[in-house]
């Protein structure tokens, strides 16, 4: 049978990130280009500075319905006349926000590119925000608030934010918006939106793929180099957390055959000086499959399908939380057993083996992370975002490998809390709560799922 | 673009297939082994998805949890799936690390049997049954992935019963079960083995031959009962379903022709034409036009013997009745059956299908995992590089013949959920 010797690595072969080749339009708009000709295929992403931390107070998910209200049609073309050209050449527009940024992006084959890029311009320079498709949007929206009543996963989510930050912060509310600020906006509201922030000097236009960046500029000076507006003021959200201290919250969903737990607290800015020291800390504790949560969750006590952790990277300090879904009658062993991991990790130095599992995997995937136009195009994005610098992608494996058990000792000692941890459940109340009161992770309260209107029952 | 490939068989009758591309320093391990949960005998429902859980479990050289520890050591990412007639298990590593994927790959294929032990079993039996009610039991329409496979095929069909298994199924598997299923379906002749990326072939044949090449063949899989249906079901099928959801959802499926068959493309483009992005018919008329659906999508579930089928999806909006949805869904299917679609809007959907197909071929794993499908269910992975030419060449007439012949009434099943009553959406 199979009496080979375990097998040695060979010698790694070199990789470098595809090379970014930078240039700045008239209007401030600026353009980076990604050579990677393998396949025929460009990825174009325009990434606008116009996340969901821009949203004004009782206009939440203004930012998140102007982006997606940009594929509804121009001023010349209606919504589903821009649709059919862009999938007649082989593409769709994808347009999505996030808490930092806006993008919409396209991946086309290179022959397509020309009237591809023209389209795209006219989406972002001359959006018609028609009310009856702003309307139909937010009716998508709260269809989504709606069914999300019964589906704990995103409950958990949403739940876990709304208890961790103070109220009034933007992070304490979805990104997408609440039924009660998605029922308040309307298109005028979207067209002042886009008018302010949709500008070339808060807009990045990335290429990748199959194209040189003499054609990339061009095309970009076709399509944007009429419009004008320099970079408006930045958003800075408040990312207070409500209460120091444990606290329970069980929001209840009767006869659940599990708990969906979230448990954590605040986090760290994306800009924080220790990221990489904390993001080794954080594949340790639950990142990687083979992290301590996740042995133990599911490995050891088959409490799990899975369980992981997360710090949540934003320009303000997103959450730090551990996410999994247990059976009912486990919920307070598993809850105790994060609590735990949590606070070994704080305690003593990672081994100099276990230290290796993250960085060897972290510096050994990151080319397999590249791979394709979207996901490069993608990174270009996330470091003009946070203002990460040129040559970040270049040196991140050597950022990786200078991680030391010390500074993962520190950065647990640091930026986990078990003083202060949040620990949520969406579950059956009646099964779990005396349980959960035995935790010792702080007073529990009930609460029960929102009703219709987005309003506690 | 061809994906370049080299195929050959090794005596104990395992397939391999090399494709090299040296772009990045990465290469893909992909093996599908020709068994799912149309193999598992009656009692035993789940039972190949749990045996593909017991493979990360270690195996004579490899202790628990191991196999996941080493890839990921070596920079890696990895994962398995089953499904109704095969089940997958790959990585992707940085090019240097080839050797130790193969080397557990091939572990674990020669040697499971060493490693497993009753509580082994007892854990991923719980792990299970915890994927089970998070995916299924405890998310909204959950249900559905089994409930249409069991109203679209007879209960003496391989497909009839659950992938996911029943509680009480997946309570009843022993160790004399992982015994026999290993025995009967994880031979190398049951296997195709891929290989795509950045590697040298002599050396990778060197490593499969050192690896694999003294893994006794299988004696045979017992018969699957017969896979064959009509091509219609002969009537229109419905069962509704009370959940814990808030909106009405509509699966509406038809039989469609087999996976790899002239007819398969053409139904695979009418689904692209109902239900491919937001161009796509459905969407422009329920959502966009008439606003009775919040989302709307078509798809086959790629079946390549006995029936594939062609299913509708479609989530109500808020305050549309379940009537109303399913008239509209039936109103736009009737119309494409009598009216036909436009050379237009086969355009767009082969464009569409092109575009996709390009992107995900980027990937190694993706490469991989396409050769390995053709391999297993064809015998011919050069099957991979004229799929573009197959969707080009499917008309509008091919697939106006195609929804004559099966979108009609007589070839329907509808699976609806509906809020629980007292429940109802305003």
């Amino acid at each position: 049978m199979t009496t080979a010797p375990r097998p040695a690595p060979g010698s790694p072969r070199d990789y470098s990130f595809p090379s970014i080749e930078r240039s700045t339009l008239p209007n401030g708009m600026r353009i980076a280009v990604a050579p990677m000709p393998r396949l025929p295929l460009v990825t174009v992403l325009a990434l606008v500075d116009a996340g969901a931390s821009c949203d004004a107070a009782g206009r939440e998910g203004a930012a998140s319905l102007t982006i997606r209200a940009l594929a509804e049609g121009t001023t010349r073309l209606d919504g589903a006349t821009l649709t059919e050209k862009f999938e007649l050449l082989g593409t769709g527009l994808s347009s999505s926000s996030d808490w930092d940024d806006a993008t919409a992006h396209i991946a086309v084959t290179p022959e397509r590119l020309d009237p591809a890029m023209a389209l795209l311009g006219e989406v972002l320079t001359t959006p018609a925000f028609a009310p009856k498709d702003v309307e139909r949007l937010k009716g998508e929206r709260l269809a989504e608030l709606m069914q999300q009543q019964v589906e704990p996963r995103g409950l958990a989510d949403d739940k876990f934010a709304e208890y961790l930050f103070v109220p009034g912060s933007r992070y304490a509310l979805p990104e997408g918006g609440s039924m009660t600020s998605v029922r308040a906006l309307d298109a005028g509201q979207l067209r002042a939106l886009h008018s302010a922030r949709y500008v070339p000097g808060a807009t990045t236009l990335v290429f990748a793929g199959d194209v040189t960046s003499a054609r990339a500029v061009q095309l970009a000076e076709r399509a944007f180099g009429g419009w004008h507006g320099a970079m408006p003021p930045g958003a800075r959200v408040d990312d207070r957390v409500s209460s120091a201290g444990r606290q329970v919250h069980i929001v209840n969903k009767a006869g659940a055959p599990q708990s969906e737990l979230r448990i954590g607290h605040g986090g760290v800015p994306r800009s924080h000086a220790d990221y990489f020291a904390i993001v080794v800390m954080n594949a340790l504790l639950g990142g990687l499959f083979s992290s301590r949560i996740n042995l133990n969750l599911r490995e050891r006590n088959a409490f799990t399908y899975g369980a992981r952790s997360s710090f949540e990277w934003r320009r303000g300090a997103g959450p730090f939380v551990v996410s999994t879904a247990v059976k009912t009658e486990v919920s307070d062993a598993a809850a105790r057993e994060i609590l735990l991991e949590i606070g070994k990790m704080r305690e003593e130095k990672v081994s100099a083996d276990e230290l290796s599992l993250a960085t060897a995997y972290l510096d050994g995937v990151f080319p397999i992370r590249y791979e394709t136009t979207n996901a490069v195009a993608q990174a270009i994005a996330i470091a003009q975002v946070y203002g990460l610098g040129d040559d970040y992608y270049t040196r991140y494996r050597e950022h990786i490998r200078a991680v030391t058990a010390d500074d993962v000792l520190r950065a647990a000692q640091n930026f986990l809390h078990p003083e202060n941890l949040l620990v949520l459940a969406v579950g059956d109340a009646t099964a779990i709560r005396a349980p959960m009161e035995q935790l010792g992770a702080g007073a529990v309260s009930v609460h029960e799922a929102p009703a219709e209107d987005g309003a506690p029952a | 673009m061809p994906i370049p490939l080299d195929t050959y068989r090794l005596r104990n009758g395992l397939f391999v297939t090399l494709s090299e591309d040296h772009s990045a320093p990465i290469v893909a391990v992909n093996l599908w082994y020709h068994v799912g949960s149309a193999n598992e005998r009656e009692g035993r429902t789940g039972f190949a998805h749990l045996f593909e859980h017991m493979l990360f479990q270690g195996s004579e050289h490899v202790g628990a949890n191991e196999h996941f520890e080493l890839i990921q050591r070596a920079g890696g990412t990895l994962n398995g799936s089953t499904w109704l007639d095969r089940t997958n298990y790959f990585e992707t590593v940085p090019s240097n690390q080839l050797a130790v994927a193969l080397w557990l790959e091939a572990d674990r294929m020669g040697a499971l049997l060493p490693a497993m032990t009753q509580q082994k079993l007892d854990t991923q039996r719980d792990v299970v049954k915890n994927e089970r009610r998070w995916s299924v039991d405890n998310q909204p329409y959950g249900t559905w992935w089994e409930r249409l496979p069991s109203l679209a095929f007879p209960p003496s069909h391989p497909f009839h019963h659950s992938l996911i298994g029943s509680f009480e199924d997946l309570t009843a598997a022993s160790l004399e079960d992982i015994e026999q299923f290993f025995r009967t379906f994880y031979t190398p002749d049951n296997a195709v083995l891929t290989i795509a990326g950045d590697f040298d072939p002599a050396e990778a044949r060197a490593l499969v031959e050192q690896y694999f090449g003294d893994i006794p063949r299988g004696v045979g899989k017992p018969p699957l009962a017969a896979m064959a249906v009509p091509a219609r079901f002969g009537e229109w099928r419905r069962e509704v379903v009370e959940d814990d959801v808030m909106l009405p959802r509509l699966f509406l499926a038809f039989r469609s022709p087999p996976f790899g068959t002239d007819g398969y493309y053409a139904a695979s483009v009418c689904g692209a034409v109902l239900g491919m992005r937001r161009g796509s018919r459905l969407h422009r008329t329920l959502v966009r036009e008439q606003e009775v659906a919040s989302e709307a999508t078509a798809f086959t579930f790629d079946l390549s013997e006995g029936s594939d089928l062609l299913i509708i999806d479609v989530t109500a909006r808020p305050g549309v009745g379940v009537e109303l949805l399913e008239t509209a869904v039936a109103v736009q299917v009737d119309q494409l059956r009598r009216d036909g679609v436009t050379g237009a809007e086969v355009e767009r959907a082969v464009a569409l299908i092109e575009t996709d197909f390009v992107s995900a071929m980027q990937s190694a794993g993706e490469r991989a995992d396409k050769l390995s499908q053709f391999a297993t269910y064809f015998g011919d992975p050069a099957l991979a590089n004229v799929q573009t030419d197959r969707y080009r060449a499917v008309t509008a007439s091919a697939v106006n013949a195609f929804a004559r012949e099966a979108l009609g009434a007589d070839n329907r099943v509808s699976l609806v959920y509906v809020p629980r009553s007292g429940e109802a959406a305003a």
